[in-house]
Parts: structure tokens; C-alpha cells; sequence
């Protein structure tokens, strides 16, 4: 009763955040809980981004300020970019972004393109061996990369790949798991469109530009961001494949710089700066997309 | 409908499948064909049987490796599998910015697990900021040395796999939250359960799916860990080479012209089935119902005959 009465007086008006006296809705908090919430929000916020913002910091230092004192200061006292300077200087930062970039873009299109395509087989055409195919897909998953390691690297030797990109891409160039993903969106087409599609004279490229794309554009954002993420940020596979260090990728690169120039933090610093920026400013651009599709996906999946 | 024709469908997947079969199954089966050999490269291959599953037992190197990776685990998985929960019941609810904490708490997901250590290692080295901050607060004298002792450093290590982690399994819940009914939550409450009670009798059994699935994410995960030792060991693997993975010593054994590529199989296969052991108690767990049932119809008989016996005497 009461509850009623509360709701329908608060109606009207902009619905409050918190939990207002009278008010039954015990999935909301109450103020003070509201409070002590953001309270704690603000102390993670703190613990997931200080190593980052510290870094940061610690990049625009001159070489004569102190960078290990307590109480940390974030902003530098005399700001300079002179370990950015130093951080060319010391390794080609550049051809390794470019090499990153390489390999990155094309991870991102063979997988969208591949998984696409071999999901939308798998999705929604009926062929003989279909079960075949995808158990086959299927048990990959249970194989982690680090377990092959040894042989995979044998591989891409005998294709006379080693110490090359080529030789870094290609394992990772069609996930299994991106097929999956595909295979699982791709199974909601509704059939009469396709069919209706198919009597309109499309051929299968046609349907898969017209009729599957559109359909199965979040999950391709979130295939795509997380094939490009891995590929960046990948470590073990490119130090094995690449053993010159001109033809280092980013995270072997910075491991290389840190390894090698760990007298001097603030370059080191610079240098991490490089290989984190792009990736943190390309996902804050496509996080909505990003929660989107997982929330799709989770959903669907 | 024919919409295509017959061989269309095998032109689509026949790249995915392409790439199954060069780039995952022929190295599996070629490390499971090695582990039986004593290759090595520039040599031709020699069959030596069990040998080198007979050397992990002597191999030193192989047991730190093992009881690392096993802490690793044995740490990560209670850590990894609660804390994402907390944190996505924490941001579950649509209060204003949510959005930007939701996206912030990722950040560490999508850094590279290079660059991050290697901001761990400067925040944790002997004059890094945790150093600095202990000293100021008066709890050492002198400087910790995190990262050249074994432990520590497979600590520090831990620490960082859940810092980086926690932003990905709080995803992974928050679209499993979704799905618990708040009907259950408001029925609880009715009854006078407070948070923490809904917490462990309606939130927890209502995901209980994705905690298993976690928790073996986060197993396969801890034993499969790399990067972050390796950069804060800078490759060496701590002192005396003591606080390396398994998959450490893996990529140092086979490395190199002088390379025991035999022996780094044998490893990988350990790793392998290792692997598998989490799936294996999921599978056994997710079927626990049935074997529960068993007991219990036990019981329930055992318990009516137990009566009819009293009742029996009574009379």
C-alpha cells in the first residue's frame, strides 16, 4: 500500500539515484550507501589507474627531479619531453609502432573476414561434415597457444618465416574462437531473410554484404577490438618468432629498452607511454560499442 | 531453399579450417611426436621413449617451475573468481558516471602485459614507490627487495595478474547479473535478509555458472602465466632461475641452435594435461547433482528403515 502510494507520488518527478524514504525499491541504495559507494568507486579508480597515471608522470620528468620520493607528486615540477627525444634515440620506437600497427590491422581483417564467412556457413547453411568441422573448431579451444609453442615455431621456421612479421601474424591470423563467435551470431539470421534474399537473385557474397553484415555488426566490433588488442599487446610469440631487433614489435621492443636502459626509468617510462596511448585512446573511443556487443553477446551466446 | 551451391559452404569454412589443422592440431601432435624424441635442431631426431618424462622428476629446474605455476594457481583462482564478483555488483546498478567506472576499471585489461609490469617493476624495485611509501609510513628501515627474492616475487607477480584481471571477469559477470531476478532479491529482503546474506544465498547460487567458468578461466589462465614473470624477473627468472613458469622454461629450453626441443615438449605437454585437470573437476562438479541424489535417496532409505525399526520397536 504505501509502496503504491510512494510510487505514485515520485512518478512524476526525475527518478533519484538513491532510495527515498518510503520508498520500497531495495535494489536502490540508500543515500549514505549511495555515498560510501562512489566512496569506493573513487578508491579502485585510484588503485586501476595511479600505475598508469604515475607512469605518465614520470615521463615528462627532468632528469635532475627525484622520481621515487613519498608522498608521490603527479605533476612534474619542470615538465620536459626530452625523454620522448631519448627514447628514439635509444630504439627505432617508430618502425616498432609501424610493425605493431602491421600486424594488428592485419589480424583484425583476416579474422573479421575468415570468421565471418566460415560462420556464416556454419551458422546457417545445412552441409554434409558441418558437425566434423565445428568439433574440430571446437576442441582448439582446449589448446592453449603456450603448449605448442616449440612446434609452432618449427612451423613457421620449415615455412621459412622466422625472424619475419609474417612469421608473427599468421598463427593468429583466424582464431578459433572468432569462428565460434561468428557461427553463434550468425545462427539468429532469421532464414526467410536470406531466402527471401536469395529469390531477389543474391548470390552469397551479396547476402553476406547485405543480409549477414548488418546482422552481425556488434559482434564483429567486439571480434575485431579484442583480435587487435591481442595482437598488440601479444609478448611471448613475437620474442620467440623475432630474433633481430629490427624487426621487434612494441612489447618486445619495450621489454628490450627496459632491459637494456633500466638506469634510466624516466626513458623507459616515455617508452611504455608510446605503446600504451594508442591502445587505451582506441578503446575509449569504442567502448560503447565494446560493452554493447559483450552484453549482445552474453545474452544471445 | 537451395541457395547455393553444393560446394559453397566448404569454400567458406575451408580457411578456418586450414588454419585449425597447420596451426594448431599438426604442432600439437608434432609437440606430442617430440616429447618422445631427443631432437634438437640441426640434428636429425632420435626415439628415446619415456626418457625425458623420466628427467622432469631429477630436473630441478622442472619442480620450482611446477610449484610456481601450482602457487601461482592456488593463489589466483580464490582472488580472481570473488573479487571481479564484488566489483561488478559494485558497478551492476545504472548510478550516474557508472559508465566511466565501468570503462576505467578495463583499462588494465586492454594494457599490454608488458607495459604493466614494467610499471610494477619500477613501482616495487628497491627504491620504487612501495619502498618509499613503507619506509615513510615507518614500517622498514631498509628497502625490500621484492624482486630478487622468490617469493616475493612470484607475489608481486600475483598481484599484477589481479590487478590487470579484475576489470575482465567483472565484465564477465556483470552479463551474467543480468540475468539473477530481482524478484529473489526483493522476496530475501522482504524476509529481512540483509545485503550480505542476499549476497551468499541469492546473488552467488544465481551466478553459480559463471563462477565455475571463471574460476577455471583464471585456472587455465595462472597456469599458462608468462609475461609477468618474465619482466619482472627481466627474463632471467629471479634468483638462480627459481620463480620461473612453466611456460618459462619451456620458451628458454627450446630456444636457440642449442635448443632441447625434445625435452621443452615434454614440458608442454605437462602443461597440457595440467590444463585439463580444471575441466575435468568442472565436469565432475556440474554432475555432483546427480551423484548428490544418489547419496541422498541413500540416506532417505536409510533414514525410513531407521524409522520402521523405532517404530517397530516402540510397538
Amino acid at each position: 500500500m504505501s509502496a503504491a502510494q510512494a510510487q505514485t507520488t515520485t512518478a512524476p518527478r526525475r527518478e533519484k539515484a538513491y532510495r527515498t524514504r518510503g520508498s520500497a525499491d531495495i535494489m536502490k541504495p540508500s543515500l549514505p550507501g549511495l555515498i560510501g559507494k562512489y566512496a569506493l568507486l573513487i578508491l579502485i579508480l585510484g588503485i586501476m589507474v595511479f600505475p598508469f597515471l604515475w607512469q605518465m608522470s614520470t615521463s615528462f620528468r627532468g632528469a635532475t627531479e627525484n622520481i621515487y620520493d613519498f608522498p608521490p607528486s603527479l605533476i612534474p615540477a619542470a615538465p620536459t619531453i626530452d625523454n620522448y627525444a631519448n627514447v628514439f634515440r635509444a630504439i627505432p620506437v617508430l618502425d616498432y609502432a609501424w610493425h605493431s600497427l602491421l600486424v594488428g590491422v592485419g589480424t583484425v581483417i583476416t579474422n573479421v573476414v575468415f570468421a565471418t564467412m566460415g560462420g556464416y556457413a556454419l551458422g546457417t547453411i545445412k552441409f554434409r561434415g558441418k558437425w566434423i568441422v565445428l568439433a574440430i573448431i571446437f576442441s582448439t579451444l582446449l589448446l592453449p597457444a603456450e603448449v605448442t609453442l616449440t612446434s609452432q615455431y618449427l612451423t613457421v621456421k620449415s615455412l621459412g618465416l622466422a625472424n619475419t612479421l609474417w612469421g608473427v601474424f599468421l598463427p593468429g591470423a583466424i582464431a578459433a574462437i572468432n569462428v565460434l563467435l561468428m557461427t553463434a551470431v550468425c545462427r539468429m539470421i532469421p532464414p526467410d531473410t536470406l531466402d527471401a534474399a536469395t529469390i531477389d537473385g543474391a548470390n552469397t557474397m551479396e547476402r553476406l554484404r547485405h543480409i549477414v553484415w548488418p546482422n552481425v555488426r556488434g559482434m564483429v566490433s567486439v571480434v575485431a577490438l579484442f583480435a587487435f588488442i591481442g595482437a598488440w599487446d601479444d609478448f611471448l610469440w613475437p620474442l620467440v618468432v623475432l630474433s633481430d631487433p629490427a624487426n621487434y614489435t612494441l612489447t618486445v621492443g619495450m621489454q628490450y629498452l627496459s632491459s637494456n636502459f633500466a638506469a634510466n626509468p624516466r626513458v623507459i617510462a616515455a617508452g611504455t607511454m608510446i605503446a600504451l596511448v594508442p591502445i587505451i585512446v582506441l578503446f575509449a573511443v569504442l567502448q560503447k560499442q565494446f560493452f554493447r556487443g559483450v552484453e549482445e553477446g552474453s545474452v544471445k551466446g | 531453399m537451395q541457395r547455393q551451391r553444393w560446394f559453397t559452404p566448404y569454400l567458406l569454412v575451408l580457411p578456418a579450417v586450414i588454419w585449425v589443422f597447420v596451426f594448431a592440431l599438426w604442432p600439437f601432435l608434432n609437440t606430442v611426436v617430440l616429447a618422445f624424441t631427443d631432437a634438437r635442431p640441426l640434428r636429425p631426431a632420435r626415439f628415446v621413449g619415456l626418457e625425458n618424462f623420466g628427467k622432469l622428476f631429477e630436473d630441478e629446474r622442472f619442480g620450482y617451475a611446477l610449484s610456481t605455476s601450482l602457487v601461482y594457481v592456488v593463489v589466483c583462482v580464490p582472488l580472481l573468481t570473488f573479487l571481479p564478483l564484488l566489483l561488478a555488483l559494485l558497478v551492476h546498478h545504472k548510478i550516474p558516471a557508472i559508465g566511466f567506472f565501468r570503462t576505467t576499471f578495463y583499462f588494465p585489461v586492454i594494457a599490454s602485459a608488458v607495459v604493466v609490469a614494467i610499471v610494477w617493476e619500477f613501482l616495487f624495485s628497491g627504491s620504487g614507490t612501495v619502498n618509499s611509501a613503507l619506509q615513510f609510513f615507518g614500517f622498514v628501515d631498509r628497502p625490500i627487495e621484492f624482486l630478487s627474492d622468490r617469493l616475493l616475487l612470484i607475489g608481486c607477480a600475483v598481484g599484477l595478474t589481479v590487478w590487470k584481471g579484475l576489470g575482465y571477469y567483472m565484465v564477465v559477470y556483470l552479463a551474467a547479473l543480468g540475468n539473477v531476478g530481482r524478484e529473489l532479491h526483493e522476496a530475501a529482503a522482504t524476509d529481512g535478509a540483509g545485503w550480505w546474506r542476499r549476497f551468499w544465498s541469492v546473488t552467488v547460487p544465481g551466478v553459480r555458472g559463471p563462477i565455475m567458468l571463471v574460476s577455471v578461466l583464471v585456472c587455465v589462465g595462472a597456469i599458462r602465466v608468462f609475461t609477468e614473470l618474465y619482466v619482472l624477473s627481466n627474463g632471467s627468472g629471479g634468483p638462480g632461475g627459481r620463480a620461473m613458469s612453466m611456460v618459462m622454461l619451456i620458451q628458454s629450453m627450446g630456444k636457440g641452435l642449442n635448443g632441447q626441443i625434445g625435452y621443452a615438449s615434454a614440458i608442454s605437454l605437462v602443461l597440457f594435461l595440467l590444463t585439463l585437470v580444471p575441466l575435468a573437476v568442472v565436469g565432475v562438479l556440474n554432475n555432483s547433482d546427480t551423484i548428490k541424489d544418489a547419496l541422498a535417496s541413500r540416506r532417505v532409505t536409510k533414514a525410513a528403515r531407521v524409522a520402521r525399526a523405532a517404530k517397530g520397536a516402540a510397538r
